[in-house]
């Protein structure tokens, strides 16, 4: 039996991983708080332009640190828990990172567990309106469709 | 010494594949596809020496929402004034914003120009003042949000099959449909959190 030639297999495998080079994107952060977002429908959009995007996660905290920090909503700003003031410096932060032409897309993704009280969602919404980040997105999934 | 006789001999590449696998692996690994959803909003200007202006504004042009700590939906206005279904909200939504039958109870008609279109007919003065309990549900917050919003979009969708004769979806996004994003404009004020019941 002749043998396969594989001499291309290299090339082949390249053009796979630089397909997923392309259409993924480094995961950002690993979560600490429960989030599990709401669903909507026609009103849902897609967020075009990662690199505008910068997540404020809110939600009960995860599973291993029920234990010290009870059940309460936290907000999670890059890797650590964080209180609502230090909202401003995050927006600075992530503002500083941008590309000046980009600086006033900037928009914030409220990643918000749909349990969650309204109380701090409107704390950090009134911090990231003296920030000057306007551009908020409620985080959501597209409902599926019921059959 | 053969001068130029030489051959150069072939590099083994058989473990390139595997050194791409790893690669492909790693990247799999570590990247995420999932493109990200969401509802958009904009949040008003912050301006510290305003910290919240009263409102002087007709009643009849302001419909108020309000979610309870209980996660019950109160909407009033001039014709309604009671707790409703969130399935029932985009259609008083809609029905408050356009004013179809000219109602006195409901925001008023005026002339209003939009650069770039001409003079159209609505309810530019109207408001919906959208009041959430500390204390609420989340999730029934963006139910509201989302059917306000839906509201918008469709009353944007009939006025520009009316007068473009297309769906908003295949208006132009640069001339046509800033158009009819004026004519419906959202007029969505949040007042400042206050906590319900606790006076």
């Amino acid at each position: 039996m002749p043998e396969l030639n594989t001499s291309s297999l290299p090339d082949l495998i390249f053009t796979v991983l630089f397909f997923f080079m392309m259409v993924t994107s480094m995961r950002d952060v690993t979560p600490l708080v429960d989030v599990k977002t709401p669903t909507g429908g026609s009103e849902i959009e897609k967020l075009e332009r990662k690199s505008l995007v910068s997540h404020i996660y809110i939600g009960p905290p995860a599973r291993q640190f029920r234990a010290t920090l009870g059940s309460a909503e936290r907000i999670q700003l890059n890797e650590s828990f964080a209180e609502v003031a230090a909202i401003r410096e995050f927006v600075i932060a992530e503002r500083e990172s941008m590309f000046e032409k980009d600086k006033p897309l900037m928009k914030m993704s409220l990643k918000v567990d749909k349990g969650s009280k309204m109380g701090i969602i409107q704390d950090v919404k009134q911090e990231l309106r003296k920030a000057k980040a306007l551009n908020i997105v409620y985080s959501a999934s597209q409902e599926k469709p019921k059959n | 010494m053969g001068k130029g006789k030489r051959k150069v001999p072939g590099l083994n590449q058989s473990s390139t594949a595997d050194i791409s696998f790893i690669l492909l692996i790693f990247f799999l690994v570590t990247t995420s596809m999932d493109t990200d959803t969401g509802l958009p909003r904009r949040l008003p200007e912050w301006d510290p020496n305003v910290e919240e202006q009263e409102l002087t504004i007709k009643e009849r042009n302001v419909m108020t929402v309000k979610v309870n700590k209980n996660n019950e939906i109160l909407v009033k206005n001039g014709k309604i004034n009671r707790p409703i279904d969130v399935s029932e909200l985009k259609d008083l939504a809609m029905e408050f914003i356009a004013n179809p039958n000219d109602d006195p109870n409901l925001p008023i008609i005026e002339p209003y120009d939009i650069e770039g279109y001409g003079t159209v007919n609505t309810t530019i003065k109207h408001v919906i003042a959208l009041e959430t309990d500390r204390t609420a549900n989340y999730e029934i917050y963006f139910k509201v949000q989302h059917e306000l919003s839906k509201a918008y979009t469709e009353l944007r969708d009939a006025w520009a099959r009316r007068n473009f004769g297309k769906p908003l979806s295949e208006c132009d996004p640069k001339t046509e449909e800033p158009i009819a994003r004026a004519v419906y404009a959202s007029k969505i004020s949040e007042t400042n959190p206050k906590e319900y019941g606790t006076e």
